[in-house]
C-alpha cells in the first residue's frame, strides 16, 4: 500500500503499518480473505509467511476472525469499529517520520536498571516467580 | 564586535545544564513554561548572534560595503570583525535556518495526520464527540493520547488489565491533562527550537519529562492519592516491560524510596514514580528568578549585539 516510495532493502516498515494495511484490505473486502488473497491485494513484494504472520498476530489480538476454508484460514474483521479504527489509526502514526510528535505514550520503555529498581519500589510480590 | 555577541552563544550551553534540574525542582506546569519559553528565547537570540556575527564580517568586504552605501576604512576603524569567523557564522546560521524549517514541517505533518486520524476515528460508529477513550483489542500494555480537535486516548486492554479500577481513573486523568493542557504543542516548540539550536536540546528532554510530571501531578491531585498516582504509574510500566505473568498481581504495595544517587542515573518512569511520592513540589523563587533573569540577559545581549551592528554601519554610511 505504501510501498511505492520504499526502495528495496529500506528500513524495514513498521509491523503496526503493516498490520494497518492488511487490516484495511479486510475491512474493504466483502467477504473473508485467505492469505493468498490479501497478498494479492497489498502487493509490494511481501513474502507469503509474512502475510500469514500479520494475520495471526491480528487473529490473537481479537481483531479478525477466521474461517477453516479447505486447507488454509480465511479472515475477516470483528465486528469492533471504534477498536479498529484506532489500531488503524496507531498504524497510519507509526509510520510518521515525527512519531514522537504525535503518541504521548503513558509510560516509557524501561532499561533493566529501571526495572530493577521500580519492582524494589513496588515492593512487587510477583517478582519472585 | 563587543562581548554582548557572545553571550546569547554561551547562555544555551549553561542553559543546557540547568534544564534537568529545573525540571525536577520546579512545580512540572512552571517548569514546562519556563523552558519551553526559555528555549524559544535562546534560539531566537543565539540565531541572532550568528546573524550579526556574520553580516558585521560581510560588509568588510569592499563590494558589500559599497552596495550598502558604506565606506569601508570607516568600517574597518571601528569594528575588526574577522571574515572566517563570520563565514562560520553564516554557515551555521543556515545550518540552523535549513534544521529548524524541516523540523517545523515534520511536525506540522505529523500533527496534521494525527488530527485527520482522530476525524476518521470520530466517524467509526459508536464514536461520539463525547467519546474521550477508546480501548483498542491488545495484549500489548499501552496507552496513550492522539492529539488533534478533539484530542482521543488510546487504551490497549492490556494496559486496562494491568490496572485496578481506581489505577485505570489515574491513567485517564493523565491522559486527560495532556489533551487538555494542549502538551503536544510544547514538544513541538522545544523540539523547534532545539533543531534550530542542537544547544538547547537538553531543554527539549526536560519539557518531554516535565509535561509528564504536570498530567501526573494532576492525575494524583484528581484521584486524590499521590502514591496511588505512584503505583499506577510503576505498575503500568512494569507491565508494559515484563512477563505477563506480572499483570496478574494487583495487590503491590509501594515500599521504600529510591536513594536520591540511584535516581540521578535512573530514566524518566522511576523518576516520575520517585516525584509522587516525594513531597508536593513547591515554587522555589531563587532557581526561577535566575533563569528568568540568564535568558533576558541572553535575549538583552542579542538584541544589543544587533543595536551595535547598525550603529557601526549608519555610521560607516554617513562617512562615504
Amino acid at each position: 500500500m505504501h510501498d511505492d516510495d520504499q526502495p528495496a532493502g529500506s528500513p524495514r516498515r513498521a509491523a503496526g503499518e503493516l498490520e494497518a494495511a492488511a487490516l484495511a484490505v479486510l475491512q474493504a473486502s466483502s467477504s473473508a480473505l485467505t492469505p493468498g488473497q490479501v497478498l494479492d491485494r497489498l502487493g509490494g513484494g511481501l513474502a507469503y509467511t509474512t502475510v500469514v504472520t500479520i494475520l495471526s498476530r491480528l487473529h490473537a489480538k481479537g481483531v479478525l476472525t477466521r474461517l477453516r476454508s479447505g486447507r488454509a484460514y480465511s479472515y475477516a474483521p470483528v465486528a469492533d469499529e471504534p477498536g479498529l479504527a484506532a489500531l488503524r489509526m496507531r498504524g497510519v502514526l507509526d509510520s510518521e517520520a515525527d512519531r514522537e510528535a504525535v503518541l504521548s505514550r503513558f509510560v516509557s520503555e524501561l532499561s533493566p536498571a529501571d526495572e530493577n529498581l521500580l519492582r524494589r519500589v513496588l515492593a512487587d510480590p510477583g517478582s519472585g516467580g | 564586535m563587543h562581548v554582548f555577541v557572545w553571550l546569547p552563544l554561551v547562555i544555551p550551553a549553561i542553559a543546557a545544564l540547568a534544564a534537568r534540574p529545573l525540571a525536577e525542582l520546579l512545580p512540572p506546569r512552571t517548569a514546562t513554561w519556563l523552558l519551553a519559553a526559555s528555549a524559544v528565547i535562546l534560539a531566537v537570540a543565539s540565531c541572532g548572534a550568528l546573524g550579526v556575527l556574520a553580516l558585521a564580517a560581510a560588509v568588510h568586504i569592499p563590494f558589500v560595503a559599497a552596495a550598502a552605501g558604506m565606506s569601508v576604512r570607516s568600517v574597518n576603524s571601528s569594528d575588526p570583525a574577522s571574515l572566517p569567523l563570520g563565514v562560520l557564522a553564516g554557515a551555521l546560521l543556515a545550518a540552523a535556518t535549513i534544521a529548524a524549517v524541516r523540523a517545523a514541517w515534520l511536525r506540522t505533518t505529523a500533527l496534521v495526520t494525527a488530527h485527520q486520524q482522530n476525524r476518521q476515528l470520530a466517524s467509526a460508529s459508536q464514536v461520539t464527540e463525547a467519546t474521550e477513550a477508546v480501548v483498542v483489542q491488545d495484549d500489548g500494555v499501552d496507552a496513550y493520547t492522539v492529539p488533534g480537535w478533539p484530542s482521543r486516548i488510546i487504551v490497549t486492554s492490556g494496559m486496562l488489565a494491568a490496572l485496578t479500577p481506581a489505577e485505570r481513573e489515574v491513567l485517564l486523568a493523565h491522559e486527560r491533562t495532556h489533551a487538555g493542557s494542549r502538551h503536544h504543542l510544547f514538544a513541538a516548540v522545544a523540539r523547534l527550537a532545539a533543531a534550530a539550536n542542537p544547544l538547547l536540546g537538553p531543554l527539549a528532554t526536560a519539557i518531554g519529562y516535565s509535561v509528564e510530571r504536570w498530567a501526573d501531578e494532576r492525575a494524583a491531585a484528581a484521584a486524590g492519592s499521590r502514591p496511588l498516582a505512584a503505583r499506577t504509574i510503576a505498575k503500568a510500566a512494569l507491565a508494559a516491560t515484563a512477563a505477563p505473568a506480572f499483570r496478574a498481581h494487583s495487590a503491590v504495595v509501594l515500599a521504600a524510596l529510591p536513594r536520591p544517587s540511584t535516581l540521578r542515573r535512573a530514566g524518566p518512569v522511576p523518576r516520575r514514580v520517585a516525584a509522587l511520592l516525594g513531597p508536593p513540589p513547591r515554587l522555589r523563587l531563587v532557581p526561577l528568578v535566575l533563569t528568568v533573569a540568564l535568558v533576558a540577559f541572553a535575549g538583552l545581549s542579542a538584541l544589543e549585539a544587533a543595536r551595535d551592528l547598525h550603529a557601526m554601519i549608519e555610521l560607516a554610511q554617513s562617512a562615504v
